[in-house]
C-alpha cells in the first residue's frame, strides 16, 4: 500500500499515531462479512393503511465494499439507509454490523454505536451553521470525548486531506456547496468509522464538483471504507462495484462490477 | 478532563447565546428584575424586621413588666363612693417574687408620682418615678450627661433626681443643669443625670415611655404617701397605691416565659380580684418577630412571581431555539450525541442564561433597595442570605424551566428531525 492521502486515527486505539493513514486499517484487508440482513422488514401505520417500506430484504455486505442503492422514490432505500445507518429499528428481521445485533441496544447504546462504527454525508450536506468548518469537523471527536488540542488538530489534518486546510475558521455559509460537502465528509471520516453512508451526496452539486466529490469518495474506498451511497443517478451509482436496485420494499436485483 | 469538558460545554452555550444577543439579552432581563425584586423585597421586609426588633428589644427581652391596674368594677364603684381605692401591687409582692424565683436575677419596684417641678423660671408637671438603681440596668439606656443612680444615694436617701430626656425638655434644662438644684413641691433635688428614654414603639410602650425623672425609691415613699388624690370633673378621689410597677428580670431568656407563668399563678392567689397586670415584652417580641416574617415572606412571594415569569421568559425562549434548531440536534444525534448529551448542551445553556441574570439582578436588588431608601424613608438592609437565596432560586429556575425545552429537544426523532427545514 502506498502512502495514504488520508491520514487520519482510530479514535477507539489509544495509542494511535495521527498520521496512520486510512490504508492501515486492519478491518478493511480482511475482506469479510461487514454488514448482514435478515428478512428485514419495516412497517409504518398511516392511519389505518399499512405501508410497507422495507419488505423483507436480505443481503450481506462485505468489509470495504462501495455499494449503490437504486431506487425510484418510495422503493424503500431512503428507509434502508436509515435502518443501515441505525437511525430507525427493523420492524422485525434481523440487522448485525461487525456481528453485533443492533436490536439488541438501547437508544444511548446506539448513539455510541453510531459514533465508533458510522459515518454520514448528506444530500444536504447537515453542517451546523453557527460552528465554523473546524468545529463542524470536530464534532465526533466532541462526543468521544477528546481533548480540545488534541482534537482541534485532527479536524486540521482532515480539512488539510480535503482541501479545506485553509477555510478552518470559515462557516459554512461562506463556502461552496462543493465544499461543504468536503467538509461534510471530513466530519464523516473524524472518528474513523468503518462504514460511510451517503445520502445523495451529489444531489445539490452541480456535475463538475459532483466528481470532485465522487472521487474522493472512491478514494475513500480503495483506503479500505465501506461504502453505502443511496443515489438516483445511474452515473453516479456507477461508481459502486454493487449496485442495489430497490422496488417497493424488496430488492429488485443486483448488479455487480466483477 | 472532567472540567475542560465542562468549560467547553459552557462555552459552547455562552457561543450559541451570544449569536442571539438581543434575545438572550431580553429573556434575561426578565431574571435580573426577577431577583431584583426578590432581593429588593427581602431588604425592606428585613429592614422592617429589624427596626421592630430593635424597637421591641428596647423593651427589654429578659424582663417581665408588673403594673398596678384599677380594677374595672371598683373604678365604676367609685364614682358613686367617696371613699380610699386601695389597689395594685405591694411591696411584699416584690419581695415574694425575688425570694420565689431562682431565675429571678433582680426586681425592681417602681412608684409614680405627679408633682410640679420648677427650675428656675421654669415650671411644669413631671411624672416624676421612685425607684432603685437596678432600674438603670434593666431598663439600659445612653446617658447624655453626668450620672444614673447609684447604691449609696439609695442608703443615704439622697436627695438626688435623673431626669430623663423629656424631662429635661420640659423644663428647658440642658445639661448645664447638672448639679443645679430643681424644686418637686416644697422639696428640692440635685440633678445627678440625664438619660434618654425611649417612648413609644410598633411593640407597646416601654417602662420609662412616659418617665420624665427618677428619684430614689426610698425618698419617694417617706415625701409622698401612697395616697394619691385625683380630681376629676369635680369630685375627688384618693386611691392607694404602694407600688405601680414592678420590673422582673430574669436570668436566661428561656426561663422568661416559665417564670412569667409563675408569677401569674402567685399574683392569681394574692390578687385574688386581679388588679394588676403582667406583660411579658417577650412574648410581644416573639409576636412581632412572627408578624415581620408574615410581612418579609409575602414580600418574597410577590416578588417570586416576578421570578416566575421570569422562568417561563426562558421556558418560551428555549422552546423556539429548540425548533429552530431541530436540525442540528439531527445532526448531533445522527452522529452519535446520546441524549443526555442533548439535554446537557441545552440545559447548559437556560442555567447560563439564568445564572447571569440572577448575578446581574444581585446587583440591581441592592440598587432598587437603596433607592426605596432614598424616596421613601423606609429602612432596607440586604441581608447575604436573600443574595444566596436569590441566586439559587435563578439557577434552579434554569434548570426547571429549562428541562422541558431540553427533553424535548433530546426526544426528537433524529430522522424526523434532520429532514426540518
Amino acid at each position: 500500500m502506498t502512502d495514504p492521502p488520508f491520514p487520519t486515527t482510530t479514535p477507539n486505539a489509544d495509542s494511535t499515531d495521527p498520521s496512520t493513514g486510512i490504508g492501515s486499517d486492519t478491518r478493511s484487508s480482511n475482506n469479510g462479512l461487514l454488514i448482514e440482513l435478515t428478512d428485514l422488514r419495516k412497517t409504518y401505520h398511516m392511519g389505518t393503511q399499512q405501508v410497507h417500506a422495507l419488505a423483507g430484504v436480505d443481503l450481506q455486505l462485505g468489509r470495504g465494499e462501495f455499494w449503490a442503492i437504486l431506487g425510484a422514490s418510495g422503493s424503500g432505500k431512503s428507509t434502508m439507509l436509515n435502518v443501515l445507518g441505525c437511525l430507525d429499528r427493523p420492524t422485525s428481521g434481523t440487522y448485525r454490523l461487525e456481528g453485533q445485533d443492533v436490536a439488541e441496544l438501547d437508544d444511548d447504546a446506539l448513539s455510541e454505536f453510531r459514533l465508533r462504527h458510522l459515518g454520514f454525508i448528506f444530500q444536504s450536506f447537515n453542517l451546523i451553521p453557527q460552528l465554523t468548518v473546524r468545529e463542524n469537523i470536530e464534532l465526533p471527536l466532541y462526543y468521544l470525548g477528546w481533548e480540545a488540542e488534541r482534537s482541534a488538530e485532527h479536524a486540521g489534518v482532515l480539512a488539510d486531506q480535503v482541501g479545506l486546510g485553509d477555510r478552518l475558521d470559515h462557516r459554512p455559509s461562506e463556502l461552496s456547496g462543493g465544499q461543504q460537502q468536503r467538509v461534510a465528509v471530513a466530519r464523516a471520516l473524524a472518528n474513523d468509522p468503518p462504514v460511510l453512508l451517503a445520502d445523495e451526496p451529489t444531489g445539490n452539486l452541480d456535475s463538475s464538483t459532483s466528481g470532485q466529490i465522487m472521487a474522493l469518495l472512491d478514494e475513500l474506498n480503495q483506503r479500505g471504507k465501506t461504502i453505502i451511497m443511496v443515489t438516483h443517478e445511474r452515473d453516479i451509482a456507477a461508481h459502486a462495484q454493487h449496485r442495489l436496485h430497490m422496488r417497493d420494499g424488496i430488492i429488485d436485483r443486483i448488479e455487480r462490477d466483477v | 478532563m472532567q472540567s475542560s469538558k465542562l468549560y467547553r460545554m459552557l462555552r459552547l452555550g455562552v457561543k450559541s447565546l451570544l449569536l442571539h444577543k438581543l434575545r438572550s439579552g431580553l429573556t434575561m432581563l426578565g431574571v435580573v428584575f426577577g431577583v431584583g425584586a426578590v432581593v429588593a423585597m427581602l431588604a425592606v421586609g428585613e429592614g422592617a424586621s429589624r427596626k421592630a426588633l430593635a424597637e421591641i428589644k428596647a423593651l427589654g427581652s429578659n424582663n417581665i413588666m408588673l403594673t398596678s391596674k384599677q380594677n374595672a368594677d371598683d373604678q365604676a364603684a367609685s364614682g358613686s363612693r367617696s371613699m380610699v381605692k386601695s389597689y395594685g401591687l405591694f411591696y411584699d409582692d416584690e419581695r415574694r417574687i425575688r425570694e420565689t424565683f431562682n431565675a429571678v436575677e433582680r426586681t425592681v419596684p417602681t412608684k409614680d408620682i405627679r408633682k410640679n417641678t420648677f427650675f428656675g423660671e421654669r415650671s411644669a408637671e413631671l411624672r416624676i418615678v421612685g425607684t432603685t438603681p437596678d432600674w438603670f440596668e434593666l431598663v439600659p439606656r445612653d446617658v447624655i450627661a453626668g450620672r444614673v443612680m447609684l447604691d449609696r444615694d439609695l442608703r443615704s436617701s439622697a436627695n438626688i433626681c435623673v431626669l430623663t430626656e423629656s424631662g429635661a425638655r420640659k423644663l428647658l434644662a440642658a445639661s448645664r443643669v447638672i448639679g443645679e438644684s430643681v424644686r418637686v413641691g416644697p422639696d428640692l433635688y440635685e440633678v445627678i443625670g440625664i438619660v434618654r428614654n425611649v417612648t413609644a414603639t410598633g411593640g407597646g410602650r416601654t417602662p420609662d415611655s412616659e418617665v420624665d425623672a427618677y428619684i430614689p425609691i426610698n425618698v419617694a415613699k417617706e415625701r409622698y404617701s401612697d395616697l394619691m388624690i385625683r380630681r376629676a370633673s369635680g369630685s375627688f378621689q384618693a386611691e392607694k397605691v404602694e407600688l405601680h410597677r414592678i420590673l422582673v428580670a430574669v436570668k436566661n431568656t428561656d426561663h422568661v416565659e416559665s417564670v412569667a407563668a409563675g408569677i401569674e399563678r402567685m399574683m392569681t392567689h394574692f390578687h385574688p380580684d386581679g388588679d394588676y397586670d403582667v406583660f411579658v415584652p417577650l412574648a410581644v417580641l416573639r409576636a412581632a418577630r412572627a408578624q415581620a416574617n408574615i410581612w418579609k415572606w409575602t414580600l418574597f412571594s410577590i416578588a417570586a412571581i416576578s421570578l416566575l415569569v421570569g422562568g417561563i421568559g426562558i421556558m418560551n425562549i428555549m422552546l423556539a431555539s429548540v425548533t429552530e434548531r431541530t436540525r442540528e440536534i439531527g445532526i448531533r444525534r445522527a452522529i452519535g450525541a446520546k441524549k443526555n448529551q442533548i439535554i446537557a448542551q441545552f440545559l447548559v445553556e437556560t442555567v447560563v442564561l439564568s445564572a447571569t441574570g440572577g448575578f446581574i439582578g444581585t446587583l440591581v436588588g441592592p440598587a432598587i433597595a437603596l433607592i426605596i431608601t432614598f424616596m421613601s424613608g423606609i429602612d432596607t438592609v440586604v441581608p447575604l442570605y436573600s443574595i444566596l437565596l436569590a441566586v439559587g432560586i435563578s439557577m434552579a429556575i434554569g434548570i426547571v424551566f429549562g428541562l422541558y425545552p431540553a427533553v424535548r429537544a433530546a426526544n426528537l426523532d433524529p430522522i424526523v428531525a434532520l429532514r426540518h427545514d
